[in-house]
C-alpha cells in the first residue's frame, strides 16, 4: 500500500516537474535536476555505519528535494568491488556513491584494486566518527595517563581492539603508540560491533573505537580521549587528544563520490545539495546524537583535504606494515 | 509473564496485518535461491521510517521468521538451500521430496519452524538479560574452537565418505582465503583479477554448487524432477502433527540449540542447524536412515534455524550488538528511528520491546497457516510444471538471485564456474555440503584464531588462551566426541554383534 502511493506521489511529482520545466524555458537543466529517484550506493553490507548515516540522509533528501535516494549495496573487498565500479557507471547525477576515508587512500597502495586515489571524484565529505579510546566503565584505567602509564610498564601486553586493518582505528593506534611513545598490541574485528562485544567480554583491556561507540554503549563504556579538534557536544566531559598534548584528529570520514563523466556543474549542484541537508538541524542534531561529527568539504575543497589526510594515512600505514 | 499488558498492544489490526503480510512476503522472499532474509529487511527500512518502532519491528522480524521458514522450500523441492542455515534441511528434505513425500516434507518443515521460532521467542521474552552475557563469555578462542567443531561435523555427515568429506572442507577452506582477508585486509589469491576481490560470497556459492548439478541432472534425465503421487494427500497436516508429537524431544532440543547458537553473534544459522542435525542423528533410534529421507532430520534443522531468530535478536536488543546480519539492518532502523538499545531498552522502553516480542511470537503464529498453504502452493507447482519450463525458470533465478545480492555480475560467473565444478565433483562422490562448510567456517575459524594468538602472544600465556578457558575446554570435549564418533559407534556396533552372535 505505502509503496504504491508513493510511487503515484512520485509520479504525480515527476509529470508536475516535467509541466513545469516545459511551461518556463530557458530554465538551465540543472534547476530541474533532481527530476527522479537518485541512486546511493553503498560499498559496504548493510546495518554498518556508512549505511545508517546514509538512511538519516534518505529522509532529509526527500524532503528537501521531492525524489527519492535510493539506498542499494554493492560490497566486497572492504568497499574496493563498488570503487573499482564506479566510474563505469552513468554520470548523469543520478548516480553516487559513498566513499570512506582512510579506505580509498589506503586500498590502492596495497595492491592494484582497479581504482587509484585519485580516480574517485567526491563531491562532498560530509561526517567523519571521531576515533577515541574505550575502556569499559569498571576499568581500573580511568584516563588517557593511566593508560600510557599501564602500557609503559607492560609493554605490549596492553590489549586494544578495533575495527579491521589499515582502517582508522588501527592508524590512529600506530599513530599515537609512536606519540606517546608506547607500546601496545592491537587487535583487528570484523567491524565495530565486533570490537566492543571483545572490550565488553573482558577480551581486550581497551579499544580503539568511535565516538559513536560511546553513544551507542551509553553507561557501559567509558572514553578516555577523542580525537577531534573540539569536545564532542554530546561528551562535554571527554578531552581530545589535542588538550592532553598528542596532536591526532582522525577517524572514518564518510563522503560522496560521482562516475567521472559527471558534468561539471552537476558536480557542483549535488556538492550543495549534500550541504544543505548538512545544514539542517534537525539532521545536525541526529547525527551528533549517534556521536557522529558533522565536517562540511564541498566540492572545490575535497581534493585538498583528501591529500592532507593522505599524508598521514599513508606514513601511519607505512609504519604498520598495511603497506609493503 | 512479563510486560503481558503489552500483549493487547501488539494485537492491533495494523500490527496484525503487518505481521501477516510480513510472513507472507519473507516466506516467498526466502522460497527464492539467492533472495535473503537480509536484502528483505533492508528493502523495508525506508518504509518503516514512518512508523512507531514498535510496528517497523514486528514488520521486520515478521519478514526475517518467514524469510529463513522458506528457504526450506528450495532446500526440499530443488536439493539448494536458499540460505546457509537450511544447508541440512537438504540432507533428508530432498529425498523425502523425490520418493513423494515433498508435500509431507514442506508441511514437518512448517510446524518445526512455529516450534523453534517460538521457542526462541520465548526465551527472548523471558531470559534476554542474563543469556546476552553468553554472547560476551565468547572470545575469539571461542569462536575458532566453535569452527573447528563445525568442521568436524563433517566427519559425523559424510559416513564412509569420511576422505572425501575432508578433501571437500579443504577445498572450501580454500575457497576461504579469496579476496580481501577479513583481518588483515591482505588481499589474498585473486591472481591480479578484480572478479576475486570480493571473494566468493557464501549464498552465491551455495547456489552455485547446490543448484546447478541439479539444474544438470534435470536436463541429462529424462525422468520427471519428483515422484509424482495420483491421489492429492491435502497438507498431511495430521500426519506431520503426530510425526512432531512423537520426537517433541528432538524438537525442543533443537529449537534450544538453535536459540543458543544464535545468540552468538557471526555464528549464524548455518552452525545451528548443523549442530541440531548431527545431535538429532546421534540420538535417535533410527540414525541409520538420516540421510535417506528421515523426517527428524528436517525436523532438527528447521527448528533449530528459526529458534536463531528469537536468540539473534537477545544480544542485538540488549548489547546493542547484531546476532546475525538481518539483524544489523534492524539495529540500524531502530538506530534512525531515535531507539537506543542496552538493557535500558527493557525497562525504559518495554513499550516498545514486549510489544515487537509478542509482534513476533503473534507472526510465528501466523506462520502455521500461511506456510502451509504458501507450501502446498509451491510443491504442487514445482511437480507440475513441466520440466523444460521449470529448467529455465529456476535457472533464471538463479541468476538474478545471485546478482542481487551484492549486485555483482562476477558473482553470477562465480557461481555458474563452482557449479560446473560442483556437477563434476558430484560425479566422483563429493557432496557440496562440505565444500561449503569449509567456506563459512574457514572465515570465521581464522579470523578467532588470529585474534586469539595476538592477544595471547601480547599477555604471553598462548597454552592458557587455547587451552586453558572452560568454555573452550567443553567445546573441544564435543570436537573431540564428534570427531570419533563413528570410530566409537563402529566399536558398539562390532560389540552388539558378537554378543548376538553368541
Amino acid at each position: 500500500m505505502d509503496i504504491l502511493r508513493k510511487i503515484g506521489v512520485t509520479s504525480v511529482a515527476v509529470a508536475m516537474s516535467l509541466a513545469v520545466s516545459g511551461l518556463v524555458s530557458g530554465v538551465p537543466q540543472a534547476e530541474a535536476f533532481p527530476d527522479k529517484p537518485v541512486n546511493y550506493i553503498i560499498p559496504f553490507g548493510p546495518g554498518g555505519e556508512s549505511d545508517i548515516t546514509a538512511r538519516h540522509q534518505q529522509s532529509f533528501f526527500k524532503d528537501k528535494f521531492g525524489q527519492d535516494l535510493v539506498i542499494a549495496y554493492k560490497p566486497g573487498g572492504g568497499g574496493a568491488v563498488g570503487w573499482s565500479q564506479l566510474n563505469g557507471m552513468i554520470g548523469d547525477g543520478y548516480t553516487m556513491m559513498g566513499i570512506n576515508l582512510p579506505h580509498i587512500v589506503v586500498k590502492p597502495l596495497q595492491k592494484d584494486v582497479g581504482f587509484k586515489t585519485e580516480d574517485i571524484i567526491g563531491v562532498y565529505m560530509f561526517h567523519y566518527t571521531p576515533d577515541a579510546v574505550v575502556v569499559n566503565a569498571d576499568s581500573d584505567i580511568k584516563s588517557l595517563q593511566d593508560l600510557i602509564d599501564y602500557a609503559k610498564a607492560n609493554p605490549g601486553k596492553l590489549t586494544m581492539s578495533g575495527s579491521g586493518k589499515g582502517t582508522a582505528n588501527h592508524l590512529a593506534q600506530v599513530r599515537f603508540d609512536k606519540m606517546a611513545d608506547i607500546k601496545t598490541t592491537y587487535v583487528a574485528f570484523k567491524g565495530t560491533g565486533k570490537a566492543v562485544a571483545a572490550l565488553l567480554g573482558d577480551q581486550v583491556k581497551a579499544e580503539w573505537g568511535y565516538t559513536s561507540v560511546g553513544a551507542k554503549h551509553e553507561g557501559k563504556v567509558r572514553l578516555l580521549a577523542v580525537a577531534m579538534e573540539e569536545r564532542h557536544p554530546k561528551f562535554p566531559d571527554v578531552p581530545t587528544f589535542k588538550e592532553l598534548g598528542f596532536d591526532l584528529v582522525s577517524g572514518a570520514y564518510r563522503g560522496i563520490a560521482v562516475p567521472k563523466s559527471t558534468p561539471e556543474e552537476v558536480r557542483v549542484k549535488l556538492s550543495e545539495m549534500i550541504g544543505e541537508i548538512n545544514a539542517d538541524p534537525e539532521f545536525r542534531k541526529r547525527m551528533e546524537n549517534d556521536g557522529m561529527a558533522l565536517l562540511d568539504v564541498g566540492y572545490k575543497d575535497l581534493n585538498a583535504f583528501v591529500a592532507e589526510q593522505a599524508k598521514a594515512y599513508e606514513a601511519a600505514a607505512r609504519e604498520a606494515g598495511v603497506i609493503k | 509473564m512479563t510486560g503481558l499488558d503489552y500483549l493487547w498492544q501488539a494485537l492491533t489490526p495494523f500490527n496484525l496485518l503487518l505481521a501477516l503480510a510480513g510472513v507472507v512476503a519473507g516466506t516467498v522472499i526466502g522460497s527464492l535461491p539467492g533472495l535473503t532474509a537480509t536484502m528483505a529487511v533492508a528493502v523495508l527500512v525506508p518504509i518503516t521510517f514512518s512508523m512507531e518502532p514498535a510496528s517497523a519491528l514486528i514488520l521486520m522480524g515478521a519478514i526475517y521468521t518467514g524469510a529463513i521458514y522458506g528457504g526450506a522450500y528450495s532446500a526440499i523441492l530443488l536439493n539448494t538451500p536458499g540460505t546457509p542455515s537450511a544447508i541440512a534441511t537438504t540432507f533428508d528434505g530432498y529425498p523425502m521430496a523425490k520418493r513423494g513425500d515433498g508435500d509431507l516434507a514442506i508441511t514437518l518443515a512448517c510446524v518445526s519452524s512455529v516450534v523453534g521460532g517460538l521457542v526462541g521467542a520465548a526465551f527472548l521474552l523471558g531470559l534476554a538479560p542474563p543469556l546476552a552475557e553468553v554472547a560476551l563469555a565468547f572470545g575469539p578462542v571461542e569462536y575458532f574452537w566453535l569452527a573447528v567443531f563445525g568442521l568436524t561435523l563433517i566427519s559425523a555427515l559424510s559416513d564412509g565418505n569420511l576422505l572425501k568429506g575432508l578433501i571437500g572442507a579443504c577445498f572450501g577452506l580454500l575457497l576461504a582465503c579469496i579476496g580481501v582477508a577479513e583481518i588483515s585486509a591482505d588481499i589474498r589469491f585473486t591472481f591480479g583479477s578484480q572478479v576475486l576481490l570480493g571473494g566468493i560470497e557464501t549464498v552465491s556459492a551455495l547456489i552455485g554448487l547446490y543448484c546447478i548439478p541439479v539444474m544438470i541432472d534435470l536436463v541429462a534425465t529424462p525422468d520427471r524432477h519428483l515422484k509424482v503421487t495420483t491421489e492429492s494427500k491435502g497438507f498431511r497436516l495430521r500426519e506431520a502433527l503426530a510425526v512432531s508429537w512423537k520426537s517433541k524431544f528432538n524438537l525442543i532440543r533443537s529449537s534450544v540449540i538453535g536459540t543458543l547458537v544464535g545468540i552468538l553473534p557471526g555464528a549464524g544459522g548455518s552452525i545451528a542447524g548443523l549442530v541440531a542435525y548431527s545431535e538429532a542423528r546421534r540420538s535417535s533410534k533410527r540414525s541409520d536412515s538420516f540421510g535417506t529421507g528421515e523426517p527428524e532430520g528436517i525436523q532438527a534443522t528447521e527448528s533449530a534455524n528459526n529458534a536463531t531468530v528469537g536468540g539473534g535478536f537477545i544480544p542485538t536488543l540488549v548489547l546493542g550488538i547484531p546476532g546475525t546480519p538481518p539483524d544489523a539492518v534492524i539495529l540500524g532502523a531502530l538506530l534512525i528511528q531515535g531507539v537506543r538499545t542496552g538493557p535500558s531498552l527493557f525497562t525504559e522502553n518495554g513499550a516498545i520491546v514486549y510489544t515487537f516480542i509478542y509482534g513476533l511470537i503473534l507472526a510465528t503464529i501466523l506462520m502455521l497457516p500461511a506456510g502451509l498453504i504458501i507450501g502446498r502452493y509451491a510443491y504442487k507447482s514445482i511437480i507440475t510444471i513441466p520440466k523444460a519450463l521449470l529448467v529455465p525458470t529456476v535457472a533464471f533465478m538463479t541468476m538474478i538471485g545471485t546478482y542481487a545480492i551484492r549486485n555483482s555480475i562476477s558473482d553470477v560467473v562465480i557461481m555458474i564456474v563452482l557449479g560446473v565444478i560442483g556437477w563434476f565433483l558430484n560425479r566422483f562422490g563429493f557432496s557440496p555440503s562440505p565444500i561449503v562448510l569449509g567456506l563459512i567456517l574457514g572465515r570465521i575459524a581464522e579470523q578467532g584464531f588470529v585474534q586469539a594468538w595476538t592477544i595471547g602472544a601480547a599477555t604471553e600465556d598462548l597454552t592458557g588462551m587455547f587451552f586453558g578457558r572452560p568454555i573452550s575446554l567443553v567445546i573441544i570435549a564435543f570436537t573431540l566426541v564428534s570427531l570419533f564418533y563413528p570410530l566409537i559407534r563402529k566399536r558398539w556396533s562390532m560389540k552388539g554383534g558378537a554378543v548376538s552372535a553368541d
